[in-house]
Parts: C-alpha cells; sequence; structure tokens
C-alpha cells in the first residue's frame, strides 16, 4: 500500500473508532439504552401462546400500574391489530417502564419524537424506560408489518 | 521465499455463442424480475403521498402484497440474476478461460424456476410476508421453495466458478491469480458462506412449518438466521458492482486503477467481517445489550474496506480525467467523460453512495438507531445503497455489457444519459422526503395512505417528496427498460467488443505478504471463526429452538 493510501485508512480508521466512543458515551454517561430484555413468556406443553400470555404476569392484567413515588408500569399486549389497553394515561414527569409482550406475530412498539422503539417478538417481553417530559398525546404504533391491518395498528399515550 | 509470476490474459475473450446466450438471458430474467418491481414501487411511493393506484393493478389486492413483489424481485430476483450473469462473465474474462455451459444452464434454469414458484405464490395472495418473510407470518409453501431455488442458482454459479479458477491454477501453477478473477472468486466465497444463515433458517425450519410437518416455529431464531445472511446480502448486491467500479471504470474513463493489492484487501475485508446482521435487531428482546455493542463496533469495521473504495475508484476516474485535460483540486472531476451513459451512471451512483453510507452508519450507530429503526428513514437510506449504488451501476454496466452479449450497438445514447440522470435526481429527492419523514416518525412497510390518525407534522411533505421523487424513479427505470429492449430488438449490429478492463498502475506482487492475499483458506477459516464468535452465544441459548408461535395468514 503506498503512503496516500495508508493515509486515508489511517483517518478513516481514526474517524470511525471517535464515533464508536461517542456512541459507548451517550450510552453509558447519558443512559441512551438499547431494548434487551432476556424475559420470555413460559408457554406448557398443551398451551397456546396467547393463553401462556393471559396467565403470565403482568400481562394477565395489562394496564398501568404505578410502582412507586413517581413510577409507574404500563404493560401492554400486542395482537394484530391492536394494542391492549388503547389509551395509556401517565403523568408527566414520571419514570415510566414499558413492558410489551405479543400473542401472535411481531410487532413494532413505537412512539414517534421519544427513544420508546422497539420489537416485540412472540414469546419474549420488551422492556424500555422514557420519561415524558411534554404534556399531550402521544402516538403509539406498530412499526413491523403485522398483515392486512397493519397500518391500522396503533394506541395514545395522553401524558397529563 | 518463492517468486510467483504473474499472469497476462489475452486482451480478447471469445466465449462460446452457448454460454453468451445464458448470461445474456439470465441477466434478462434479472432485468423483466426489475420492470415489475418498479411498477409496484411507483405504487408505493405515491401511497406516501395518500394517492391509492393499487386499485388499478391488476390481480394485487392489498398494498402489502405489492410491497412484498417490490422488495423479492428487486432486491433478490434482480440482483441475483446480475451477478451471476455479470460475476460468470468477469471470471471468464479475468482468466480468459470458457465457463462450464451445464453448469450455467443449470444456473439459470433454477434462477427462473425458483423466480416462478415465488411468483406464483406472491401474486396469488399467499405470501404477503414481504421480502424478511419474518415467521409466524406464514406464506404458502410454494413462497419459500420458491427462495431456496434461486439461492440454489447462486450456488451453482459458484461451483461453475470454482472449478473454472481450480483449472486455471492447474494450468498456471505458483502463479498470482488475475485481479478480475480473485474479486469474482471472493464476492462468490464471500456469499456462499453468508447464505448458510438463510438457508438452515428455510430448509430446517420455515419449509417443514409451511408444509405443516410442524405446528410451530421459534420467531427470534428464525429472524437472527435470517438476519446472519440478510445483512452479508447486502454485500452481495454490492461486491458485483465493486467489480465494476475497480475493475472496469478506471478503463471506460481512460484512467488506470492504481493499487491491485488495495483491491484484494477491500473484498477480503468483507469476507472477513461476515457476522454483523445483528444490528437490524438492535431493538430485539432476547438478545444482549453487549453483543449488538460487538456487532456495532463490526458494523463500523466493515465501513473500512468502502471507505478504502472511495479513495481507490475516485483516484481512477482522477487519473482519467487528467489525461483528458482535467484541472484543479475537484474541477477535474468535471473533465470525465460525461456523455457515456455507462460511465456517467456509475459515477452518479457512486456519487449517491456517499450518502448512503453516511445513512447506513448513522443505522448502524447502537443507541441512536432507537430514532431511525422501522421509520422510513431506513428504506430513505437503502433506496441512496441498493437502489441506486447498486440499481443505477446495474443499469451502467448493461449500457456496455448487453451490446457486447447482443453484438449490436446501443440504440441511443441520449435515452441512456436522460435515464441516468433523471432517475439520480428522483431518488434525491425521494430519499430526501423518505429520511425526513422517518425523523418526523413515519414508520416504513406501512400504508400510510389507509392509516386511521391524524398525521403528525412533517409527515405530509415527507410523502409529497417521496412521491415525486419515487414517480422520477420510475420514469428513470422505465427509460432504461425502452434503450435495452430497443438494443436488443433494433440495435446496429456490430463486430464483438471488447469487454473494458482496467490495467493497474502496480501490478500484482510476485514475492512478499502479498501473494498470501491469494490463499482464500486462510480468509475463510477467520471468516467462520468470526461467525462462530458472533453467533456462537446466541445459538447455544436458543438450541434447541423454542416453537412457541404458530403460523398467521392474515393478508
Amino acid at each position: 500500500m503506498e503512503r496516500y493510501e495508508k493515509i486515508f485508512f489511517a483517518i478513516s480508521a481514526v474517524m470511525l473508532t471517535l464515533f464508536l466512543c461517542a456512541l459507548a458515551y451517550a450510552s453509558i454517561a447519558m443512559h441512551i439504552y438499547l431494548p434487551s430484555s432476556q424475559a420470555v413468556i413460559q408457554v406448557k406443553p398443551g398451551q397456546n401462546l396467547a393463553s401462556a400470555v393471559l396467565t403470565t404476569p403482568p400481562f394477565n392484567s395489562p394496564g398501568v400500574r404505578q410502582t412507586g413515588p413517581n413510577q409507574y408500569e404500563v404493560d401492554v399486549i400486542a395482537q394484530a391489530w391492536f394494542f391492549y389497553p388503547n389509551v395509556i394515561k401517565l403523568p408527566a414527569g414520571a419514570e415510566v417502564t414499558f413492558k410489551v409482550t405479543s400473542v401472535d406475530v411481531i410487532h413494532g412498539f413505537y412512539i414517534p419524537g421519544t427513544t420508546v422503539n422497539m420489537m416485540v417478538i412472540p414469546g419474549h417481553i420488551s422492556v424500555t424506560h422514557y420519561r415524558f417530559e411534554q404534556h399531550g398525546d402521544y402516538l403509539l404504533l406498530c412499526n413491523e408489518y403485522c398483515g392486512k391491518e397493519h397500518h391500522t395498528m396503533h394506541a395514545k399515550v395522553e401524558v397529563q | 521465499m518463492s517468486t510467483a509470476i504473474v499472469f497476462e490474459p489475452d486482451k480478447r475473450l471469445q466465449l462460446p455463442d452457448a454460454q453468451r446466450r445464458l448470461i445474456a438471458l439470465t441477466l434478462y430474467v434479472g432485468f423483466a424480475a426489475l420492470a415489475i418491481g418498479v411498477m409496484n414501487g411507483l405504487a408505493q411511493a405515491l401511497n406516501y403521498a395518500h394517492i391509492d393506484i393499487f386499485k388499478y393493478y391488476p390481480g394485487m389486492r392489498t398494498y402489502y402484497q405489492g410491497l412484498t413483489v417490490h422488495g423479492v424481485f428487486n432486491a433478490i430476483v434482480f440482483t441475483f440474476a446480475f451477478a451471476n450473469g455479470f460475476v460468470a462473465l468477469t471470471m471468464a474474462r479475468g482468466l480468459n478461460r470458457k465457463l462450464n455451459t451445464g453448469l450455467l444452464g443449470a444456473a439459470f434454469g433454477c434462477l427462473v424456476v425458483g423466480t416462478l414458484f415465488t411468483a406464483y405464490a406472491m401474486f396469488s395472495g399467499q405470501a404477503s410476508v414481504l421480502f424478511t418473510f419474518y415467521a409466524p407470518l406464514e406464506a404458502n409453501w410454494t413462497f419459500y421453495f420458491g427462495l431456496v431455488l434461486i439461492v440454489v442458482s447462486t450456488w451453482i454459479t459458484s461451483v461453475n466458478l470454482f472449478l473454472t479458477l481450480s483449472a486455471w491454477r492447474r494450468e498456471h501453477p505458483g502463479q498470482r491469480i488475475p485481479l478480475l478473477a480473485f474479486i469474482s472468486a471472493v464476492t462468490y466465497v464471500f456469499w456462499d458462506i453468508s447464505s448458510i444463515g438463510i438457508a438452515v433458517e428455510t430448509v430446517v425450519f420455515i419449509l417443514p412449518w409451511s408444509l405443516g410437518l410442524v405446528a410451530t416455529t421459534d420467531p427470534l431464531l428464525d429472524r437472527t438466521l435470517f438476519w446472519l445472511t440478510g445483512h452479508p446480502i447486502v454485500y452481495f448486491w454490492l461486491l458485483p458492482v465493486y467489480i465494476s467500479w475497480y475493475a472496469m471504470i478506471p478503463k471506460q474513463v481512460d484512467g488506470k486503477l492504481f493499487s491491485d493489492s488495495v483491491v484484494r484487501i477491500v473484498f477480503l475485508m468483507f469476507l472477513c467481517i461476515i457476522p454483523i446482521g445483528m444490528h437490524h435487531q438492535y431493538l430485539d428482546p432476547g438478545i444482549t445489550a453487549h453483543m449488538k455493542f460487538v456487532t456495532a463496533v463490526l458494523t463500523f469495521m466493515v465501513f473500512l474496506p468502502s471507505l478504502l473504495t472511495a479513495f481507490s475508484v475516485m483516484y481512477a476516474l482522477e487519473i482519467g480525467a487528467r489525461r483528458h485535460g482535467g484541472r484543479g483540486l475537484v474541477a477535474w472531476f468535471f473533465s470525465l467523460p460525461w456523455s457515456d451513459p455507462s460511465v456517467a451512471a456509475q459515477v452518479l451512483s457512486m456519487l449517491v453512495f456517499m450518502l448512503g453510507g453516511i445513512t447506513g452508519l448513522m443505522n448502524a450507530s447502537y443507541n441512536m438507531n432507537l430514532e431511525v429503526h422501522n421509520t422510513t428513514f431506513v428504506p430513505g437510506h437503502f433506496h441512496l445503497t441498493v437502489g441506486t449504488a447498486v440499481a443505477l451501476s446495474i443499469m451502467g454496466v448493461a449500457y456496455w455489457l448487453v451490446p457486447y452479449l447482443e453484438h449490436r450497438k446501443l440504440w441511443s445514447r441520449g435515452w441512456a444519459l436522460a435515464q441516468a440522470w433523471i432517475y439520480t435526481i428522483g431518488v434525491l429527492i425521494f430519499a430526501r422526503g423518505m429520511i425526513s419523514g422517518g425523523l418526523a416518525g413515519m414508520p416504513r412497510r406501512t400504508a400510510i395512505s389507509l392509516a386511521p390518525y391524524a398525521e403528525p407534522a412533517g409527515w405530509k411533505i415527507a410523502g409529497i417528496f417521496t412521491a415525486v421523487g419515487g414517480t422520477l424513479m420510475f420514469v428513470g427505470a422505465m427509460m432504461f427498460f425502452v434503450v435495452i429492449g430497443f438494443t436488443i430488438l433494433f440495435g446496429e449490429r456490430e463486430e464483438p467488443a471488447e469487454i473494458p478492463f482496467t490495467e493497474t498502475v502496480q501490478a500484482p506482487a510476485g514475492i512478499g505478504w502479498e501473494v498470501s492475499l491469494d490463499h482464500l483458506r486462510y480468509w475463510i477459516a477467520i471468516a467462520v471463526v468470526l461467525i462462530v464468535v458472533m453467533y456462537g452465544p446466541f445459538l447455544a441459548a436458543h438450541i434447541p429452538p423454542a416453537p412457541i408461535a404458530t403460523g398467521f395468514k392474515g393478508f
């Protein structure tokens, strides 16, 4: 390799390394995490996935629960082609944990304008955290194709 | 230290007529698939501006049926057909040696039969599962079976290439593999290893399940095997185009490629770093955060060979432009032979590819992916890469390749030139729309024109850009089919032409470390070890699979 090739290679490598450092900083210092929950839904022999989900806490009673001072957990079931519950009411500034699972196919769980964006895979429980600072209505969308009426699959998050 | 001799192929390759016909027919299957795919693409682009023209498409029932056809025909049939035809030819040219006609015919037959099976499934409405076919969405078995045959056609092509290469090596012991043959071989070795994931997914899990032999499947395992192949597949789209950029474009602009070794290193880097598909699964449950970060690091490493390509190819262009009066630090760029449609299409592709690379790096950027995952930012990105850097470059290649194969002159350089510019302007407007829409939260793979909720701010203008740009891309693509069709039917007959094939400023080294670049088995070993390191922990945790999901056919 010639001199200019080596210089170009070195500049490229340094640039990419700096980018990676920035991402690591955002992850560690700024706490921007990827949803990487390892929790699963246990399906017993002879049981189907839907009934397993409906008998597994917290999905036996989906909805919003207060878990501490200013802390809330939102447990959501995704099913073609709706979310249950489809209206989620939360106070502004609260620390919110979303736990989501699917009873049929792969869905998405996405609130535009936030960092709430995760895949919902049958048999797995997706978990993410967020704090809504702004009052108002947020759109919750399925952003993974899930069949004929996929574009209708949405819900509302009301932050008061 | 042994001294290797350098093989200089004779100037002119004369393929037997049967092989020339088969290569041409393989390409035409790809172009036909592209035409059908692009027709659906137009309807999708208009959908973002709330114009629903799907209802006028014969036989098409839903947006998602059209989207499946668009993805499968454009991203799989078109690209694979081009690779099978073009890389077979570059191998033959690199070694100045003919191929095996029977294997060329078998690969062609497999491709056609496979395409017919998937086409049946898609057009009959039994396979609206998109080209990623995530289980437990369950298509008719003919869909998966057709895809398997299409992949088998690439394997048959590999056998053809490797037999040709090993016969050459037996006759030329101790010689460096000619550059063109080397990069052709690496492209297919790379793909053969990469395709294992999708092969296992389909043959072991999905096909038996879609045939009803087993009732359930493991969606996360299937999806992970899909992406094991699904990311490297994009380099299988790209590498045949890199062959053209490295080995042909320099000649076409009257320049030279500078370094033989850098090109080999670039291709080997792609071969070594296969297992990065988990960056498509950054937001998946069931995959640990540290595996995702390691994947991000490896993904960034794969950006290096593309940066090197930008350097080497630009330098080759600059050599050519300066020979033709090019001056200045960047002004030489205007002295390229812009009146040659083959050059114009491919140089425009390269410029668009820079934007594609930057947006790709954003997608790959670990937690930044939270902002863009499954939004229209992603198709905005990949219409700059596969949709233009690959597709428009293939059109550019076709402007010399079809005349070469047909012994006819290109019909209308003016149309071909206009085609390249219209398509490029189109994709820039289109991608502007999709990328801004994605940043405003517009989900991808969604029939936006039918969505029941009020559109958030920013979607409307994004949709208009998408529709306008997509329409221009459609016009550009249709002009390509006119040029190619008229060339085949009415092009002026001419003497067999020569394949444009560049010289390098630096010949391949005969001694030293560079000789070991040709020892593919070492590089294959590195590739396999890295795959085991990256996927071993996941597979160990997920085999035996947890088959919890039954099939879903609500499409």
